[in-house]
């Protein structure tokens, strides 16, 4: 493991599974009454988030806290960033409180790559533009692989808009990584020229989507709906809606969220037991657990931090009185 | 500099009156057939005399340089730069981009117009060359926009502006997207009798894209440019060209179908000539992976099949001439995230010895071809390309082929330093320069000495 975690190309496939592992265990703590393990006690950790986002932002704050690391949430709106301060001074300001982890949410591709050259705290790559979402795939990982056992030879079809979807760039890699067959479907106009370089198939339509075993469906994003990219929303459905048609009994559902059911999912099909849509979420504290103590505690090069590396990460410390 | 237009040439320091004489180096001019050694002197603005090595006798007062293992090459010419002068000297101004351009061993360059103001009126034409002569090292030649401000709508007063000393018209950072105004411009050259330069790219293929559109894009989820946006403008312009019986030049190709539309614009009699910079000769998407905005330029770096297209069209004269497409940009707005940092690299400095070491050392281009597309950048605008043949204009640089250098370790003489080589080792350093017989640049190590 680098100091970071940019991109999913950052991690072998042993490395992938270890987080797995690790979150396995994660999970196992999740179960109990207490849930905080002191691994990272006394460590900062800040998110900085210049993108809304609910559901990953609350993860990696819940995930720090559960670490028992102390979390410093910093927005872009009503902030120094507001006031037109630089990524760059933003980021030597925040690590003069010397963090041990900088989670980074930007609408630019690379933001998380500059700030981890900037910064000697380890940074984890929150979304970066259309780029990548490495703990999302990790957690999609990790997620296929509690309900599956193995994902050797197991065939994912990509439904939706490639194009603009960095849940589908760090997916297929992290999927193709650990030996699935990836396929991504959706209309040309959505699908960039060249994607195959990524290690996945194309379809434009879902005719052969029978042989998937699974189908990753992606956000229909509102402001992609009108304008050229597909003519309209009605024939967008048509053509690519998972429904209870086309979702056959074998095969799983899984969609990083927020669903816009009645577009990319058609209501039967989110609320059917083949969907994994919920267990995905669960699944994001955990792996964010494993990806923060292995960048800052576990098997990362050795940091001021490896005196912890010792100890049980699962352990839970008496509680005070 | 010699030529139609090299009255719209401005150098600082008047008309050069003492004498340099070099002596015992390489003498090499391809076009000229000169390759041997010898001694070659410098005498008011002239080459006065070349003769065998060690022969010369040094006037009084004559510089002498001791040029053992260097080579004396023509003076390279670029037609394509950007001094950001006025409204942008913190990135760079008149002095220090032609000090660069000297470092790089050029001996004139022609500037685009995009500057803020932009230059479209003879006024500020006047004071950019009234300003040139107080301070560019070398031969400094400016354009002047197609359209009021650039906006692509309006011409501007060609004729005047012509009459002004504009080198050539060009929108260059922007295309001129309306066909009809393209047409316009074109009519009136009659008037104004200069070239139209034109930077090719369809806004509506271009779109929001930021490096070329194709692999490396794809894997990393950011927008593309593809070349047909580039191709298909190209097209578009040499068939207006060729009906209106207008003169173009292309500037800085960076497509293999780009290079394929000019040689069916020649071949149907079109006048067109076009330019292609280092960075796309010598680079592609794949620098692009990191993201770094030191690799961010429109257009784009492109794929290795275009890259190799290039070096093609180079080598057989498709593509008449090389430019670096310099463009300074402040460190506080490269050091963004890729999407957003401006687009732009230097290259002044960097040109000919990141092309000797990438293409002439490996065999791809010979020296001799080399030397000929970075001296006849002029051409296109009506500036002979410099000689080194006596009773010439003394324009030539003094080259070590064989030296190693870091690209930024000892810093830039440009006042930015998003330079696409940056790092690199290349091969060959340029050791001085001389302007119109004037000293422009000398290399910090270079020791020379007077004798009396």
């Amino acid at each position: 493991m680098r100091k970071d975690l940019i991109q999913v190309d950052d991690l072998a496939r042993q490395d992938i599974e270890r987080i797995l592992e690790r979150a396995e265990s994660f999970a196992e703590v999740s179960g109990r009454e207490i849930k905080k393990v002191p691994t990272l006690r006394g460590r900062t950790i800040v998110n900085l988030f210049y993108e809304s986002s609910t559901r990953t932002s609350s993860s990696f704050e819940l995930a720090a806290k559960r670490l028992s690391a102390d979390v410093v949430n910093v927005k872009s709106t009503g902030s120094a960033v507001d006031k037109g301060e630089s990524l760059k001074d933003t980021v030597q300001t925040l690590s003069a409180y010397d963090p041990a982890a900088i989670v980074i949410r930007s609408p630019h591709a690379g933001a998380a790559g500059l700030v981890a050259r900037w910064s000697a705290a380890a940074v984890i790559n929150a979304g970066d533009g259309k780029h990548e979402h490495p703990t999302q795939a990790l957690l999609d990982v990790y997620t296929l692989r509690r309900r599956l056992g193995a994902l050797e030879g197991v065939r994912i079809w990509i439904v939706g808009d490639v194009l603009h979807s960095r849940v589908a760039r760090s997916g297929i890699q992290a999927f193709a990584r650990m030996g699935c067959e990836v396929t991504v479907c959706g209309p040309p106009t959505l699908i960039p020229r060249g994607v195959e370089a990524l290690g996945c198939n194309v379809s434009w339509s879902l005719d052969g989507i029978g042989e998937a075993d699974v189908i990753y469906a992606l956000r229909m994003q509102n402001e992609r709906m009108t304008g050229s990219f597909v003519p309209s929303l009605r024939e967008y459905a048509a053509r690519y809606q998972i429904d209870g048609r086309r979702l056959r009994p074998n095969q799983l559902l899984m969609h990083p969220g927020p669903v816009n059911r009645g577009v990319e999912l058609a209501g039967e099909v989110v609320d059917s037991p083949q969907a994994l849509i919920v267990q995905q979420v669960e699944s994001g504290v955990v792996v964010r657990m494993a990806v923060l103590y292995e960048l800052l505690a576990g098997g990362g090069p050795a940091r001021e931090a490896s005196r912890f590396t010792q100890e049980d990460p699962t352990r839970v410390e008496p509680q005070p009185a | 500099m010699r030529g139609a237009l090299s009255g719209a040439l401005e150098r600082a320091g008047g008309p050069a009156t003492g004498s340099i004489l070099i002596r015992g180096a390489r003498l090499f001019d391809p076009r000229a057939g000169l390759d041997r050694a010898g001694d070659l002197l410098v005498r008011e603005g002239e080459i006065a005399e070349v003769g065998g090595a060690r022969q010369l006798e040094a006037p009084p007062e004559a510089e002498v340089v001791e040029a053992e293992g260097l080579t004396v090459l023509p003076g390279f010419v670029d037609p394509h730069v950007h001094l950001r002068t006025p409204g942008r000297e913190d990135e760079e101004d008149l002095e220090s981009g032609t000090r660069a351009a000297a470092a790089g061993g050029y001996c004139a360059v022609l500037a685009m117009p995009n500057t803020d103001p932009v230059v479209d009126s003879a006024p500020v034409l006047g004071s950019l060359r009234e300003r040139a002569r107080d301070e560019a090292r070398v031969s400094t030649g400016f354009l002047a926009a197609v359209t009021r401000g650039q906006g692509g709508e309006q011409l501007t007063e060609m004729a005047e502006l012509a009459d002004a000393g504009a080198f050539a018209f060009t929108d260059d950072g922007l295309p001129v997207a309306r066909s009809g105004v393209l047409r316009q411009a074109l009519q009136y050259q009659r008037l104004a009798g200069r070239v139209l330069a034109l930077h090719e790219e369809d806004p509506s293929l271009s779109g929001a894209g930021v490096m070329h559109e194709g692999e490396v894009a794809a894997v990393l989820g950011v927008a593309g440019i593809p070349s047909v946006s580039e191709s298909t403008t190209i097209a578009r312009d040499a068939a207006i060209a060729g009906f209106e019986g207008g003169r173009i030049h292309v500037q800085h190709v960076s497509a293999r179908e780009s290079v394929v539309a000019i040689e069916r614009a020649r071949a149907e009699g079109v006048a067109i000539t076009a330019e292609v910079t280092p960075h796309h000769l010598c680079l592609t998407e794949d620098s692009v992976r990191t993201l770094d905005s030191s690799f961010k330029m429109n257009p784009p770096l492109r794929s290795a099949e275009d890259r190799s297209a290039l070096v093609d069209a180079l080598r057989s004269g498709t593509i008449d001439c090389v430019a670096t497409d310099h463009a300074p940009h402040a460190r506080e707005e490269k050091e963004q995230p890729f999407e957003v940092a401006p687009m732009g690299v230097t290259g002044l400095e960097t040109a000919f010895a990141a092309l000797h070491t990438r293409l002439v050392l490996p065999g791809v281009l010979d020296l001799a071809t080399l030397v000929e597309r970075m001296t006849c950048g002029g051409e296109p605008f009506g500036l002979e390309p410099p000689t080194l043949e006596p009773r010439a204009d003394a324009d030539l640089c003094l080259i070590d082929l064989d030296a190693e250098w870091e690209v930024g370790e000892a810093g830039y003489e440009s006042r930015s330093a998003n330079c696409a080589f940056a790092g690199q080792r290349l091969t060959g350093i340029v050791r001085m320069t001389v302007a119109t017989g004037a000293v422009a640049y000398r290399e910090r190590s270079f020791a020379i000495g007077a004798v009396a």
